[in-house]
């Protein structure tokens, strides 16, 4: 073996969506360790809770990433609901889940296109990204924003949709879901994709529980770990749902999981839709969380189960708002699937924990 | 073959209409209901300031005495509170994005200060 080298990688680097620093130390071609740096995006959002009240902190925690945007208001607003003994109506847990599957969808063709750029595969991340843009006119149309939706509030949500727009948003889904299929075929089954992520960046079913990871980076080696299977706000009046698993722990079977759970969440919500019920869209809340009140909720994020804690004082700020991202749980799992790697894929098994740095640390 | 599988969709791009816009000559379609900016009915308003008090970034000022309600749409996230929390529905948000500018400035509106005085 070579002398041992040690190569920076990132905060800027053409491969990373987000500001991650990894020391990489290389023996000729090979990684044996990844120690990775954090801290270049911190904006101490949980310490605004001291000076925004707990109706305006919606708007602040949506700004914690612009891809998990609606999952974090959604999140907190349970959580703050919770902590006030607040009943929500049966539409807005639908409308929440709807617009919060549909930030998956739109996290994980993200996701695609850039793995597709990673590896080089230019016209698969322009079609992936193509479609993307379809996912976020769905959003402006029905929410008025893009990237921030705003459309989370304690009590509810502060739109409905009406049943022109449900129509349309079907038709458009049905469009998405013909094209995706073709794209997810190419993904999934394509000689030049397999030969970048098969067999790369292994993560055991046991290392997997040891390293408490989440979200499909846990799911694909073979952990059935999914918030939704708890059947909370919302989730409980699907039909069924079953977790996507996959067994290899590899970069391709993580491509895998979240290729497949795309149409999952087109099918979860086209059957919301379709069971969607008249009625309220939001409930009044008066008062303030009590003091010492507290309540911790926890929600699956694209990225993977994401942990709420608020804590009230009888005013109307919150005494304490801590959040709990899935790459927080995930980098212990990044740092062991690199070493041992090659120097070239470690774009790859970056790229597939998904890492958002921007959440991680607020 | 494995190379030709985005074939299909890739040729069939070249007969169909462009995914994108000669911006800034065209411009996209403004859906009902875009969160573009925050405006205001002065003639309606009565400057009670519940706008100032809910909107979590300070864009908004209302100076009941000297008749002045002002925006720094800089520092406005368009998350609509104040529109949804305004007594009198003055507040509107106007699905046209703010427009490029060349200096951060506040917009200001002045009540009649006639009007403005019995207000007060």
């Amino acid at each position: 073996m070579g002398k041992a080298t040690v190569i920076p990688f990132g905060p800027q680097h053409p491969v990373l969506p987000e500001p991650l620093h990894l020391d990489l130390v290389v023996e000729d071609e090979k990684v044996v360790e990844a120690i990775p740096q954090i801290g270049f995006v911190h904006r101490g959002l949980e310490k605004l809770v001291e000076t925004r009240d707990y109706n305006q902190f919606v708007y602040v925690v949506e700004r914690i990433c612009g891809i998990c945007a609606f999952g974090h208001s959604m999140g907190y607003a349970e959580t703050v609901e919770s902590l006030m003994g607040i009943e929500i109506p049966d539409r807005a847990k639908m409308l929440r889940v709807i617009w919060h599957e549909l930030s998956r969808v739109h996290s994980h063709i993200l996701w695609m296109g850039l793995a597709a750029d990673a590896f080089g595969f230019e016209s698969l991340f322009m079609h992936c990204w193509r479609l993307r843009e379809r996912v976020l006119d769905l959003f402006e149309a029905t929410t008025g924003g893009r990237v921030i939706f705003s459309v989370v509030k304690v009590g509810g949500v502060v739109r409905d949709i009406d049943d022109d727009q449900l129509k349309r948003f079907v038709d458009v889904l049905e469009g998405i879901k013909d094209e995706y299929r073709q794209i997810c075929d190419v993904f999934l089954t394509d000689r030049s994709v397999k030969n970048r992520t098969v067999g790369v960046g292994v993560i055991s079913h046991d290392d997997a529980l040891a390293l408490s990871m989440v979200g499909p980076f846990v799911r694909a080696s073979g952990v059935k770990q999914d918030v939704r299977l708890l059947r909370k706000a919302g989730y409980d009046m699907l039909d069924g749902f079953e977790t996507i698993t996959a067994s290899d722990g590899d970069c391709y079977a993580r491509a895998k999981v979240r290729a497949l759970e795309v149409l999952q969440s087109i099918d979860i919500i086209e059957e919301m839709i379709r069971k969607l019920v008249p009625g309220e869209i939001a409930v009044a809340v008066k008062g303030n969380p009590a003091d010492g009140a507290e309540a911790c909720n926890v929600l699956e994020q694209p990225r993977g189960e994401c942990y709420y804690y608020a804590r009230g004082n009888g005013s109307k700020n919150l005494e304490r708002m801590r959040i709990r991202t899935p790459t927080s749980q995930n980098l212990a799992g990044m740092t062991t699937a690199l070493a041992g790697c090659d120097l070239a894929d470690v774009n790859m098994i970056v790229l597939t924990i998904d890492p958002c740095i921007s959440c991680t640390e607020r | 073959m494995s190379t030709f599988k985005l074939g299909k969709m890739t040729l069939g791009g070249l007969f169909k209409k462009p995914e994108t816009i000669q911006y800034p000559v065209q411009h996209r379609f403004a859906p009902e209901g875009r969160k573009g900016h925050i405006t205001v009915d002065i003639d309606t308003c009565i400057l009670c300031g519940v706008c100032m008090k809910k909107c979590p970034t300070g864009a908004i000022e209302v100076d009941k005495k000297a008749g002045v309600w002002s925006i720094d749409h800089f520092r406005c996230i368009q998350c609509g509170y104040c529109h949804r929390e305004c007594p009198k529905d003055c507040l509107t948000m106007d699905p046209a994005l703010p427009t490029v500018a060349g200096q951060k400035h506040r917009e200001t509106f002045e009540k009649p200060a006639k009007e403005a005085a019995a207000e007060a």
